[in-house]
């Protein structure tokens, strides 16, 4: 490996700007607004930047714009209402969240599901982990000025969308899990289009990383900019791309496997100086990781039920025999209307999603409704870092100090 | 699941209670404890990472009515969690708890967060202002006595408000599908339902008095 790259701390580079002009001439500190409505802010982020000339002495994110109450909401509808409000956290990656949700009440409900559900949330997990990453790297060039990438990151999206609409109805808010399983199986021929849409990616992944990788303008601007350190990284919670872009290798997928991880093969990417660059390299290599675990996927896919089979009082029994059988019927019209029956305890389960970590920590009094959902969202805890990095930069710089984050404020507000 | 720290926990802190739990080691510390607890398990036993910091509000009346929740992740021994719990001081109105931020700088936006939502103090933090909700909102929003449906408030600008005679006004209806109860909620209350007569523009809300008069 090669020697660890060290840059100056940002304060200690402002501080040494700062010391070289004599006192009279220390400059007027300028109050400057940057968002909610930014094209560089990804939504409703909004930063009060504190501004000495070109270098930023002190930024401080204002965020709550997007929040909707979405824990408050979720205390007062049952488990499989608050799916749709998944979809709506990190909405670049809804499956994934979708599956984290799931996953959590279904520790907590004791059920457990079939390999073949298993596989199925992995396969679109990595696949909403693909398209999250082409819409972050897209919208990272296109922030630092690489506007090329952006077009090529939409078209390959696009494809995935095609392919979520063909499995869950939807493009954008899927809604996909219910407790115990998942809405439908996989359509006929679905994982050969997966297949042959991973075949055809990868030249066209290589080719839109060759825009940026070894560009002289893009690295001029992210390499040595908005350094985290390990430490800091862990000291304020980052996780995901983030996380390890600073050189931890923490991905839950492989240090706590859930939904059959531990089937399948692959590299977790690590950065060795926790740099925008950094980060960038790490996420397109888990595109190409991502493609290797759903080839992996589809090379075994399990056959048998999509849903728990044993879970009586939480999965809504198949359409037909609700329509012919008076017990699946009353089965149906209690899960419903009260909800699955979750017994009372409560749960902390985390999935490595595209952003970082996304954990879920449910109280349950029992019944169908849960007493306290706290959503632990990845964004909100990456974003919390900003003031710090963000500090000696120059204001180009927090343009792509927040590109590199990349963040969704859907899903830090909630 | 290896629980080897558990035991040196309750070795050191005798205080320190099992907390029931189903998936994670969890303990239950007095509120006095909390810094030490967490600074233990982070030195001596690798949990290094603060993934969370939240609140449960058990009811008015509940004693006591808050507790804080904090979960740890450990990087170096392979993806293992611990809860620790402990019970809010002060009273129902202005509950207290210590701050963490002296351990993990991470963990300000965590307790701005609770402070918005609960009304939790955490003294010792640097900046305990609210996060979500703007400065100089008047409710914690999470409390179980907020209704779902919300309260009418006014905007912070008073500059504004004055000039627009604007206002955040309450959802029309006790929350459409939902339903907007303190407390224990009846499950049937809770049901999909398509018009809620309990509130609406004949009928005043329970915490208005003023009926709106509607000319036909």
């Amino acid at each position: 490996m090669a020697a660890e790259h060290t840059f100056p701390d940002s304060a200690a580079r402002l501080a040494a700007g700062a010391a070289t002009v004599p006192d009279e001439f220390q400059p007027e500190k300028m109050s400057l607004s940057m968002g909610p409505s930014h094209p560089s802010t990804h939504g409703v982020l909004r930063l009060q930047l504190e501004i000495d000339g070109e270098t930023v002495t002190k930024a401080d994110p204002v965020i709550g714009y997007l929040h909707r109450g979405d824990e408050k909401i979720a205390e007062n509808m049952t488990y499989n209402q608050f799916v749709p409000y998944t979809d709506r956290l990190d909405y670049l990656a809804p499956l994934a969240n979708n599956m984290a949700y799931a996953i959590a009440v279904e520790r907590l409900a004791g059920v457990k599901v079939p390999p073949r559900c298993e596989a199925i949330r992995v396969i679109t997990a990595e696949m909403a982990r693909i398209s999250a990453h082409l819409m972050g790297l897209g919208a990272f060039g296109l922030d630092v000025g690489a506007w090329t990438v952006l077009l090529y990151s939409l078209e390959e999206r696009e494809k995935l969308y095609k392919l979520f609409e063909e499995l869950t109805g939807a493009r954008f808010t899927t809604s996909y899990t219910r407790i115990g399983g998942v809405t439908r199986d996989i359509p006929e021929g679905w994982l050969g289009r997966v297949g042959a849409f991973c075949d055809q990616f990868l030249p066209i992944l290589e080719e839109t990383l060759r825009l940026l990788t070894r560009n002289k303008i893009f690295m001029d601007r992210t390499v040595g900019v908005g350094v985290i350190s390990k430490a800091d990284a862990l000291a304020y919670g980052l996780t995901g791309p983030n996380l390890r872009g600073s050189g931890v290798g923490l991905d839950l997928r492989k240090d706590k496997p859930y939904s059959g991880y531990e089937n399948y093969e692959f590299d977790v990417p690590v950065g060795t100086s926790g740099d925008c660059y950094d980060r960038y390299l790490v996420r397109g290599e888990e595109m190409r990781q991502s493609v290797r675990i759903i080839r992996q996927v589809i090379a075994r896919f399990p056959e048998g039920a999509w849903h728990a089979t044993d879970a009586r009082r939480i999965f809504a029994p198949p359409k037909d025999k609700v329509l012919t059988s008076m017990e699946e019927l009353i089965q149906n019209f209690m899960i419903v209307t009260e909800g699955p029956q979750i017994p009372a305890g409560e749960v902390y389960f985390e999935a490595e999603n595209p952003k970082g970590v996304l954990g879920f920590y449910i109280v349950s009094k029992g019944g169908g409704v849960p007493y306290r959902l706290k959503i632990r969202s990845p964004s909100f805890c990456n974003l919390s870092i900003v003031p710090k990095v963000c500090t000696g930069c120059l204001i180009s710089d927090v343009v792509a100090v927040l590109g590199s984050l990349d963040f969704v404020m859907g899903e830090c507000d909630r | 699941m290896s629980a080897d720290f558990l035991a040196a926990l309750r070795s050191r802190f005798p205080q320190a209670a099992d907390r029931a739990s189903a998936d994670h080691p969890a303990v239950n510390v007095p509120l006095a404890d909390v810094v030490a607890v967490l600074k233990f398990l982070r030195d001596e036993h690798g949990f290094d990472l603060l993934m969370d910091v939240t609140a449960i509000d058990w009811s008015e009346g509940a004693n006591p009515r808050f507790t804080v929740v904090y979960h740890l992740l450990s990087t170096t021994r392979s993806g293992s969690y611990v809860r620790v719990a402990a019970p809010c001081g002060g009273n129902d109105e202005a509950p207290v708890a210590p701050s963490v931020t002296s351990l993990w700088p991470g963990a300000n936006w965590h307790e701005r967060e609770c402070y918005d939502m609960f009304g939790i103090r955490f003294e010792g933090h640097p900046d305990l202002r609210r996060i979500l909700m703007w400065e100089g909102y008047p409710y914690h929003p999470l409390r179980k006595d907020f209704p779902l449906a919300g309260i009418e408030t006014e905007l912070p600008g008073a500059d504004v408000v004055e000039e627009t005679g604007t206002k955040v006004v309450a959802a029309p209806m006790a929350g459409g599908p939902f339903v907007a109860a303190s407390g224990e909620i009846n499950l049937s209350e809770a049901e999909p339902r398509a018009k809620d007569e309990s509130w609406s523009d004949r009928v005043a809300r329970p915490d208005q008095t003023p009926l709106r008069q509607v000319k036909e």
